[in-house]
């Protein structure tokens, strides 16, 4: 502790950061809210469709797409101009996509429709679906791109899918109401969380096995009041951030013992987050309070909270 | 006290003797307190009681309010860290003031006393010797808090001083003022009651204000003419870098009317304290 403090001290010393700019999506106001990462401050606030989730910037960082489920589409917002440019062809309902790493091809989970969309970002063009379990939430690709993943709430499971053949090559069962997947950078784990079951497993990805669980303990909160949504793994695959829902907490995972090493405090339902470029801070939405919570990912610290509209849920920061 | 207070205080002292005198008395106080081993220990056991069990139960207090000057959620503990700095020179202000009492019935303040230094000098020089002390017990807590995760900013340790210094010449000066019409050591229990208890609990050491005004904006407003909660501002401000400019009004102003009325309650030719056997002089 005394070595995270000292580093804090440098880096409040430290020159300032070079400036970003997160995208925030508010599912209740129907907006996007851009902030500028040097002043913490919202510099605009963009409409978008009905109760917008999924956000996320095109590798190239000249777009953001951000699914509006109640308009049963993606729309794109060009970062210069900050507007809505165009729309891309999902399924009904979607709720969180992601990209393979050469931002090629969009896979989007349809919450409704238990399917998940693939598109053809070049083209702008739907290639086709995928039949997947109930509910379907979470999505990720392994660092590979070779392996997309899915995971359904109400089915319970992660699904592994070839991205080649577009077929699912094996489904593991996770606790109940998995939300959110995320590989380790080295492919060497995936974590999944459960919102209901309170948990996170660490799934081998070539067994396809449950090899460990992350467990999580706050002292005077009720165990249901603890819901795991998203996850944000370090560079370095060391350090795991894990949101707690309406614990209004972050809890901070050492990934090699799998055990809690802190909870930071932040704002009420705290459900996705991103990470600043250089690693410098993590930026977490928090639904009920309305505003994005700035960490110091050194420090481990938060340092500030910004007030974006209402319900924010997903956010993410240009590359 | 008033066979003492006779002649006049003679003028013309040079620098020299004025910082010997100051010396002196803060020497002297500070030998008192390092001595009291036990006084150090509670002084210190007082606020951490209060920082690790009273606070564990109270976490949900804050609600989800970002009160100024922090900028994000804090914990419960974060909150009255400042409130328990400040509680800290409460009880010093009103034991220093107690040890007046103490000195009065014991004959010591006679030497004291006697010093042909203008009285208001001499009794400035306590004062400054109280609060010095209060500063070795506050800076103690914050060491100790800082390992319970109360990290204010490194800067913080630095701006707080000169806010601790006032609060602490504020509180003291209040006991002081106190301590002038008390005639017997026993009657510090009636301190305790009436005045720190009333002052430490109707203010914003312990809750934020809007949380008291939800309840009762009658006591809001109590909180709200209550010099120590603009010392427990003044603190909690200073400790994150930023100055509270009505805090440090209400607070300059209150140190400079308890100290001039200390002064005047101290000077037997004109006081208010009432003279008797209780004087130990008599």
């Amino acid at each position: 502790m005394l070595r995270a403090g000292l580093l804090a001290g440098l880096m409040l010393a430290a020159t300032p950061a070079h400036a970003f700019v997160a995208y925030v999506s508010n599912e209740k106001s129907n907006t996007v809210s851009v902030i500028d990462t040097d002043s913490w401050t919202v510099t605009k606030t963009i409409k978008v469709g009905q109760r917008p989730r999924g956000i996320e910037f095109t590798r190239d960082g000249k777009f953001v797409m951000v699914a509006v489920g109640d308009d049963d589409t993606i729309q794109v917002i060009d970062a210069k101009a900050q507007a809505i440019v165009d729309t891309l062809p999902s399924g009904p309902d979607p709720e969180l996509f992601t990209q393979d790493a050469a931002g090629k091809t969009l896979y989007v989970a349809n919450e409704n429709d238990n399917t998940v969309t693939v598109i053809d970002l070049e083209k702008r063009a739907r290639l086709g679906d995928i039949q997947v379990g109930v509910e379907p939430e979470g999505m990720t690709i392994s660092p590979d791109g070779k392996t997309l993943i899915n995971t359904s709430e109400t089915t319970n499971m992660a699904h592994f899918i070839d991205t080649s053949s577009r077929q699912i090559v094996a489904n593991v069962l996770v606790d109940p109401r998995p939300r959110f997947a995320e590989f380790k950078h080295d492919s060497s784990e995936l974590w999944v969380s459960s919102e209901i079951g309170g948990t996170v497993s660490v799934i081998d990805p070539g067994k396809h096995e449950v090899i460990g669980k992350v467990t999580f303990e706050i002292p005077g909160l009720r165990k249901e009041a603890i819901q795991p949504v998203g996850i944000g793994m370090t560079k370095d695959d060391k350090t795991a951030f894990v949101a707690l829902g309406p614990a209004n907490r972050i809890a901070v995972v050492d990934t090699a013992t799998r055990k809690v090493t802190k909870y930071l405090l932040v704002g009420q339902r705290v459900w996705h987050m991103a990470f600043t470029p250089d690693e410098k801070y993590l930026l977490t939405t928090n639904g009920v309070s309305n505003d994005v919570s700035v960490i110091d990912v050194a420090a481990q610290k938060v340092i500030k909270t910004i007030q974006v509209g209402e319900l924010p849920w997903g956010i993410t920061i240009a590359p | 006290m008033s066979s003492i207070t006779t002649r006049e205080v003679p003028r013309g002292f040079s620098f020299q003797e004025y910082m010997t005198c100051l010396t002196g008395i803060v020497w002297r106080e500070g030998l008192r307190f390092l001595h009291q081993r036990e006084r150090f220990v509670s002084a210190l056991v007082r606020p951490l009681v209060w920082l690790f069990i009273f606070a564990a139960g109270f976490r949900q207090v804050l609600g989800i309010s970002i009160i100024p000057p922090y900028e994000t959620y804090i914990l419960y503990e974060v909150f009255i860290a400042p409130g328990l700095v400040a509680m800290i020179q409460l009880f010093n202000g009103m034991q220093s003031s107690l040890s007046m009492v103490y000195d009065r019935e014991m004959g010591n303040m006679r030497t004291l006393l006697v010093s042909p230094l203008p009285r208001g000098f001499l009794l400035f020089c306590k004062l400054l010797a109280g609060t010095a002390v209060s500063l070795l017990q506050v800076y103690a807590f914050l060491i100790i808090a800082w390992f319970w995760d109360i990290t204010p900013p490194p800067i913080g340790y630095l701006t707080v001083l000169p806010a601790l210094i006032l609060s602490g010449l504020m509180l003291g000066s209040l006991g002081m003022l106190i301590s002038s019409g008390i005639k017997q050591l026993e009657n510090f229990a009636g301190v305790m009651n009436f005045v720190i208890f009333p002052m430490f609990f109707a203010s914003s050491a312990l809750y934020p204000l809007w949380r008291v005004q939800e309840g009762s904006p009658y006591l809001y407003y109590v909180c709200q003419a209550n010099p120590f909660t603009h010392a427990v501002e003044l603190i909690r401000f200073a400790l994150y870098g930023q100055i509270n400019w009505i805090s440090l009004a209400v607070v300059g102003a209150c140190t400079i009317v308890f100290m001039v009325g200390a002064i005047f309650a101290y000077d037997p030719s004109r006081g208010l304290a009432r003279r008797g056997p209780a004087g130990g002089e008599g």
